[in-house]
């Protein structure tokens, strides 16, 4: 930290103490150092305001999914056709779409498919990206050249032209769209971890454990990860953004999410029918896009910052 | 004498190392588009559950089913299958379109100019606009320029294409009338102009036909623009990123130190040290556009490759959407291909 952020937060009794103990870098317990650690990391998000407004709206889309059926009174799937393609009023903030199903109700359900999909994508790339490519940069030789160039291969197509073929060919659905993505998106995490991986080979201490007879998959568990985990992070959540711009390009092509399932890309697609009758069927969902994709983009860049000083 | 032997020698080592080099690069190559090969063979053959019923829809009756089996070769084992679709693809036989009964290489022959329009357009307008724009806000880092073209960057990065795309409609056309709804020509003007390069601004230009010119040119300037602005957010984060790194080299100091001025100082030597990497991002942006115009074609209905793809997707014609697919990653190789040959031309230290 180049200032004290204790000047800054003057507050008194317990609050203060814990901030003192907290901050004081003579540590007592190996407890006290890790909480110092995230304590300095919370306190720099503080300091970098578009970060944490990134990181605001990133925690206020999980409450919005979670909370999804309290915070709304209609049924995203519940057709009215009397009220349909009604505008934005008291009783329907967002509108009515051509059910007549409000779009506020669905703009909120569908927080939980955007979560659903960019959560589900990340948690099958990154192991993946992670193997491929930490085993590429320890093994080394042929294997490495072989992994990548299967990485280089995929990565040599743009990324929602071969996600649509391969959602062309396992089917519309959401499931499908969550493997085509993830078969997109795993080439720069691998790319990352190679990286990553090749600055650790020669150090003293993967030498040192190889020494003791530490199996590969030790070495880059034990080792390797907890090095490599702060850009991989970091590399995550700025892909959330491309994965959840894709999904919506999918959804917007008809090969995401089906209806009547609330979906951002494919009720900005289905309200494109009435575009100029209706504005707020494609226009609402389109900025609910771009707010949290904005918001996973401010957040990884202050991430970065935080965990991955050297890439910033 | 001695000496000649000796350079001679020196020549034909470095001959040699770029003829090895040449060969690496050619066989990276060939490796990467027969991965392509196999993965959109892998798309069609293998990923559906039944390729047949992908072909000929599952209203077809027995007879048909058992024909297109034998047809498409799936009694014989796997790798002769994958031997005749190389075969295929070398003869550019693509296949038949089931929707539009022709051969996908002639409807992709057909579609790809007005992409190729679209998409080099754009790159044109995120070059110009993005360059420069990076440069400046690294050269004036920190200020409000900087900030500005930190937001316009992230807006890019972050906006759903497809979504800028309906909401212009939405303003320019709807509300103001100022740019038509879509396509690529009005239809008074459409089949006027027949050219030798199939952009239909530049045939239009050499034909002198001005009403043509100026409907088309009405036509692909939202398109291009938007598609633009993603390749400008693109550039202008990549150009000031370059740029920070070669101001902060000890030439620059150098040359500030002689008294030079700030312009000759970025012009003359910093951007000659960065043209090659802007080159290659530049290609890259390119390849990336790729992806978008198959999106703004569906908004703008631009009868491009990617309204071609989309509308296959819709039909399930798999023979239309794998040859639009291997023709976008081709494109792509050859793309980077090209920007590395260039790469080499321009960089000497790369001779």
């Amino acid at each position: 930290m180049t200032q004290d952020p204790g000047t800054a937060m003057t507050k008194s009794g317990y609050f203060t103490d814990l901030h003192n103990w907290l901050i004081n870098e003579d540590f007592t317990s190996t407890k006290q150092a890790r909480l110092h650690k995230a304590y300095v990391a919370w306190l720099s998000l503080l300091a970098n305001p578009l970060a944490f407004a990134g990181f605001a709206v990133v925690i206020t889309l999980v409450i919005i999914a979670a909370l999804a059926p309290v915070l709304t009174v209609y049924d995203p799937y519940g057709q009215d056709l009397a009220t349909a393609l009604k505008a934005p009023s008291a009783s329907h903030w967002f509108g009515t779409d051509e059910f007549g199903r409000d779009v506020y109700t669905r703009v909120v359900y569908g927080a939980r498919t955007t979560l659903y999909i960019s959560i589900l994508v990340t948690v099958i790339v990154a192991p993946i990206g992670f193997v491929i490519g930490a085993s590429a940069g320890y093994l080394g030789g042929w294997v490495d050249v072989v992994l990548m160039r299967i990485t280089d291969i995929f990565l040599s197509f743009p990324s929602l032209v071969l996600a649509l073929a391969f959602s062309a060919a396992l089917g519309p659905g959401i499931e499908n769209a969550v493997i085509a993505i993830a078969l997109t998106i795993w080439p720069p995490i691998a790319r990352l971890a190679r990286a990553e991986t090749l600055t650790f080979r020669h150090a003293d201490f993967v030498v040192a454990a190889e020494l003791q007879g530490a199996r590969m998959g030790r070495i880059l568990l034990r080792h390797i990860v907890p090095l490599c985990a702060p850009s991989i992070i970091v590399r995550l959540t700025l892909n959330m953004s491309s994965i959840i711009l894709t999904a919506a390009g999918l959804g917007f092509l008809g090969l995401g999410a089906q209806p009547p399932m609330a979906e951002w890309g494919a009720m900005a697609a289905a309200g494109r029918k009435y575009l100029l009758d209706a504005w707020w069927l494609t226009t609402i969902p389109g900025l609910a896009i771009l707010v949290v994709s904005l918001a996973f983009n401010l957040f990884g860049d202050g991430l970065r910052d935080i965990l991955d000083p050297r890439n910033a | 004498m001695s000496q000649t032997i000796e350079t001679r020698r020196a020549g034909s080592r470095k001959l040699l190392s770029a003829g090895r080099k040449l060969a690496t690069s050619l066989a990276v190559i060939a490796t990467t588009l027969l991965g392509l090969l196999i993965i959109t063979f892998v798309v069609g053959r293998m990923i559906p559950a039944d390729p047949v019923i992908a072909v000929v829809g599952d209203q077809a009756d027995q007879s048909t089913y058992d024909r297109v089996y034998k047809e498409m070769g799936l009694d014989r084992p796997i790798y002769v299958q994958f031997g005749s679709y190389l075969a295929d693809i070398v003869r550019l036989d693509f296949g038949q379109s089931h929707v539009t009964k022709n051969q996908v290489a002639s409807d992709l022959a057909r579609v790809f100019p007005a992409t190729l329009e679209l998409a080099t357009l754009a790159t044109i307008i995120g070059a110009g606009f993005g360059v420069p724009l990076g440069i400046l806000s690294a050269v004036r880092k920190g200020t409000w320029v900087d900030h500005l073209a930190r937001i316009v960057g992230l807006l890019g990065h972050s906006t759903p294409i497809f979504w800028i795309g309906t909401t212009v409609i939405l303003i320019f056309y709807a509300n103001f009338g100022v740019i038509p709804a879509g396509g690529r020509i009005d239809i008074y003007n459409e089949g006027l102009v027949e050219g030798p390069t199939n952009s239909l601004i530049i045939d239009s230009l050499l034909a002198g036909e001005w009403n043509v010119f100026w409907s088309a040119l009405h036509h692909v300037i939202a398109p291009a623009l938007i598609l633009g602005y993603a390749a400008m957010a693109y550039l202008s984060r990549m150009s000031r990123s370059f740029m920070l790194e070669q101001l902060r080299q000890e030439y620059i100091l150098t040359a500030r130190a002689k008294g030079l001025g700030t312009r000759p100082i970025i012009w003359r030597h910093a951007f000659r040290n960065i043209r090659v990497q802007l080159l290659t991002v530049v290609a890259l942006a390119y390849c990336g556009l790729l992806d978008g115009t198959v999106l703004i074609e569906t908004v703008f209905s631009w009868p491009g490759l990617g309204q071609y793809l989309t509308s296959a997707l819709f039909f399930a014609d798999m023979n239309a959407v794998l040859g639009g697919v291997l023709l976008i990653g081709i494109i792509s190789i050859a793309i980077n291909l090209l920007s590395d040959i260039v790469y080499r031309f321009i960089d000497p230290r790369t001779r």
